[in-house]
């Protein structure tokens, strides 16, 4: 056994820091939430109120696993494991640190837009088998809402190939050597976190599940552990694109001083923090407002930030 | 900005632009940092159990029955506070002792219905029923809700130090006949011609 990307030992510790981190988010984002609105939040369970995750996955582990009658049974199943083991998935090509990793896949990017693009089954298929219409709405919400921020999510991405000369994540952060993406690719780092945003229908995006519109959305019906689980993959997708945005734009675990494992934590920390930030200050837009806006302010923008990068990079090689 | 009913196409391409960009970037930045700065302010949790909150002195709790500075019962059992309440948590029985004073032979409050209104306190003509800024009530079973007079009486006057009803009521009782209460003239002797 021996740290070296790829080996067994790496796997299990990725595995487990990540679903691990995952929940303690929950303890996270209320903490920080009631910080930002002049509350305490849960402080009562163990230290700082740290204890409160167990609480939650013991209350969670323990609630009955109901299946609507009504419901299509297999699907309705297969919805919340799917967005757990897409996700999963596409922390395999994250480079966490130098020899730390699952696997250095020359098409990294293209391997995380393709895994986003499959959670958007689960939202479907979730609530397409709940047969009922809150659910369905937020399914049909959550379909338009993730195929079209797909779009532009990863021509924003497509600078930083250009820069970098290579899909492979761990080759982007070596680029980011001489100096983060973040500079060069300001117009894209915004567009790609507001595609995160969207694509891990994290507020102001939960546009899907709106609690205030369409109850609870494709998750309506579900309760216990599979209820739990798309709530789990909620958190996942949160730590995926903070990492991928560290990765990308900021240098992934280049620092001085730390090591470099400390470096990604640190980065990915900001980020969480970020988006619980937008959480706790932004209000849901309109559903055609979100859609327009992608469509018609989001992706030319992209497209003009893609088509002046080339500019850029071909004018340099020509002198 | 200008006014809203300005005519639609008058901006230029640019002008719009700028609009846009001010209205989803710069005002979303700005909260963004209005909230963050909450962060470095205190929070206004009070931490209940370890950290009482202030109560104010006319706070709607507890009801309780007091004495008067004799330290005798100040319910007369006039039943204004059973008629009064609007739940009809109160219950009471009038009885007489030897020297003629009233007073309840049981007086029940039922709590899980009583909703603190202070309707009784208002009603009652002798101060003896009064709420107390106590709110901590909670039992474990339903039964233990209902207060009987032993529990609800204590031993001092409450929050009216003076009021004292027999002592200034016209009532004749043991050891105070017609004419003797305080502010009060002897009775007028209706058969004399004297003024």
């Amino acid at each position: 056994m021996q740290w070296e990307v790829g080996s067994a030992l790496n796997i299990a510790s990725i595995l487990a820091a990540v679903i691990v981190i995952a929940a303690m988010l929950i303890w996270v984002e209320r903490r920080l939430l009631g910080f930002w609105q002049d509350r305490l939040g849960p402080n009562r369970v163990g230290p700082f109120g740290l204890l409160q995750v167990v609480a939650d996955m013991i209350k969670i582990f323990t609630k009955e696993d109901w299946i609507p009658p009504f419901a299509d049974r297999f699907s309705f199943v297969l919805a919340p494991t799917i967005i757990m083991i897409v996700v999963l998935l596409s922390f395999s090509v994250v480079p966490f640190a130098p020899g730390v990793g699952i696997v250095d896949s020359n098409i990294g990017v293209l391997f995380v837009l393709a895994m986003a693009s499959l959670g958007a089954y689960s939202v479907m298929l979730g609530g397409l088998s709940s047969d009922n219409k809150y659910a369905l709405l937020g399914s049909l919400r959550a379909a338009a809402q993730m195929v079209s921020y797909e779009v532009f999510m990863g021509i924003s991405l497509l600078g930083v190939v250009a820069l970098a000369g290579s899909f492979n994540l761990r080759e982007i952060v070596l680029a980011q050597e001489g100096g983060w993406f973040v500079v060069p690719q300001f117009i894209g780092f915004i567009i790609f976190l507001i595609a995160g945003v969207a694509e891990s229908h994290r507020l102001p995006f939960d546009i899907p599940e709106a609690e205030q519109e369409i109850c609870a959305g494709y998750h309506t019906e579900y309760s216990g552990m599979k209820f739990g689980m798309f709530f789990v993959g909620e958190y996942l997708g949160l730590v995926l694109i903070s990492s991928l945005i560290t990765v990308l734009f900021f240098g992934g675990w280049q620092g001085p001083l730390l090591p470099p494992l400390v470096w990604f934590f640190i980065k990915a920390s900001c980020f969480i923090a970020f988006f619980i930030l937008l959480r706790a200050a932004i209000p849901r837009p309109r559903y055609d407002q979100l859609m327009s806006y992608g469509w018609l302010f989001l992706l030319p923008l992209s497209l003009i930030n893609l088509l002046i990068t080339g500019v850029v990079i071909l004018s340099a090689n020509q002198m | 900005m200008s006014d809203p009913i300005a005519r639609p196409h008058s901006k230029s391409f640019f002008a719009k632009f700028a609009e846009l960009i001010s209205d989803t970037l710069t005002s979303q930045v700005v909260t963004l940092w209005r909230v963050f700065k909450h962060l470095f302010v205190a929070t206004d949790t009070v931490q209940y159990p370890e950290q009482q909150p202030h109560m104010f002195s006319r706070w709607r709790g507890r009801i309780i029955l007091t004495r008067d500075p004799d330290g005798e019962e100040r319910c007369v059992a006039c039943n204004l506070c059973a008629v009064a309440c609007p739940v009809d948590c109160i219950a009471l029985q009038k009885t007489e002792d030897e020297e003629g004073r009233w007073y309840p032979e049981f007086f029940r409050i039922n709590f899980s219905r009583c909703i603190m209104c202070g309707f009784c306190e208002e009603a009652c003509p002798t101060n003896a029923i009064q709420l107390t800024p106590d709110f901590e009530m909670a039992e474990y079973k339903r039964q233990d809700m209902v207060w009987e007079k032993a529990d609800l009486l204590i031993a001092g006057t409450g929050k009216y130090h003076e009021t004292n009803f027999y002592r200034v009521a016209g009532k004749a009782i043991g050891g105070k006949d017609k004419g003797e209460a305080r502010n009060e003239l002897p009775p007028v002797d209706v058969r004399s011609l004297l003024p």
